[in-house]
């Protein structure tokens, strides 16, 4: 990442306007509240699109990070995930007890030097 | 109930408050802090400054916006960009405002102060309030709601701190798991309730549209997966409802 008083003014602008996309929502709900049904198609439509866009950033992030967690490996990271999966629904959806699991495994399984694919 | 603010009333309000915030310190404040202490990881890990990384979470508190925005800044994606996919990411919370409004709304409080309060609405919150206050006098929803985001809110920002100065104090292979902490996290949030057919459908979607697009563009790839996965499986939910499936 480049360092510098440009990119510093750049993230500020990206982090007030993610403040701003953000609000828009809570701020037109109180305004809307009592005037439209939560429940109508279009949310429902939303809902689909929220859900679609957040399922895509997780499997890119696990599948092609763009970050420090290239460095990993590709096996290691799916096996880390589907290990979370498995303890998450053995303990009766516990997510705490998922994400412990799934973190924990992906630092032994990178700590070990193991490549799997 | 009358907007009347008697002692007695008070007194039952500020009582409330601090139930609420016991009841929030707990296991709901230690999952969302342990959250956020990925993000405080990933924004360390991103190059962004820890005191951006906190007013990130104090501004918009909203996590899966907010890593988002930090994935989107790291590939190099417009504003135009990072704004869609962060509103889009976040528009659930006008539903669910919507739904919240009417039952913590108290008239003896002017309309305009709706406008702070809703800044608090985000979904572990918004759920204990919804289960809970029902069963409360209308007089002390309000700050069982308040009470019970502000311990969460603060525990976000303790996170986001922790995270960011953790990943700089340990060995690289923790840090990773840090950083891993948030893909992992959303997934299993994700996974907790899959009843829903058409969300379901859009996770499967998204699922595979997700890395597949990000190769086609870095920029919009993650925009198209949300729009055309989401409505296909709105659609496809739709037609199979129709034959009765």
């Amino acid at each position: 990442m480049s360092e510098g008083a440009g990119s510093q003014a750049w993230i500020i602008v990206v982090l007030l306007a993610g403040a701003v996309a953000t609000y828009v929502w809570r701020a037109l709900g109180v305004a809307l509240s009592g005037r439209i049904n939560p429940g109508g198609p279009v949310f429902e439509w939303v809902g689909c699109v929220a859900y679609a866009l957040l399922a895509g950033l997780i499997a890119r992030m696990i599948v092609m990070p763009v970050g420090p967690l290239q460095t990993t490996d590709l096996g290691i990271r799916i096996l880390s995930a589907v290990l979370a999966l498995a303890v998450f629904f053995a303990f009766r959806k516990n997510i705490f007890l998922g994400v412990t699991a799934g973190t924990l495994a992906l630092i032994a399984l990178t700590l070990s030097g193991i490549r799997l694919f | 109930m009358t907007a009347t603010q008697s002692p007695a009333t008070r007194d039952a309000r500020r009582s409330m408050f601090l139930t609420a915030a016991r009841e929030a310190v707990g296991m709901p404040a230690i999952v969302l802090g342990a959250s956020y202490l990925g993000f405080g990881s990933l924004v360390r890990e991103s190059g962004i400054g820890i005191w951006l990384g906190l007013f990130s979470t104090l501004s918009a508190w909203a996590l899966p916006g907010q890593v988002a925005l930090v994935e989107l800044y790291g590939v190099g994606a417009s504003l135009v960009v990072i704004s869609l996919a962060v509103a889009l990411t976040n528009a659930r919370l006008m539903p669910m405002t919507i739904t919240l409004m009417p039952l913590i709304h108290d008239p003896a409080v002017p309309r305009w102060r709706y406008y702070l309060y809703s800044h608090f609405v985000a979904v572990t919150a918004w759920a204990f309030s919804m289960r809970r206050c029902p069963e409360m006098p209308r007089d002390v929803r309000l700050p069982y709601f308040i009470g019970f985001a502000s311990v969460l809110w603060a525990a976000s920002l303790i996170g986001t701190a922790a995270g960011f100065l953790l990943a700089d104090a340990v060995p690289q292979e923790i840090t990773l798991g840090l950083v891993f902490l948030n893909p992992i996290y959303f997934m299993l949030i994700l996974a907790t309730d899959l009843r829903h057919r058409a969300r379901v459908l859009a996770l499967g979607l998204g699922v595979v549209l997700g890395p597949a697009l990000h190769t086609v563009s870095h920029d919009w790839g993650l925009m198209m997966t949300g729009l055309i996965a989401g409505t296909v499986a709105f659609g496809a939910d739709k037609l199979l409802a129709a034959r009765n499936v």
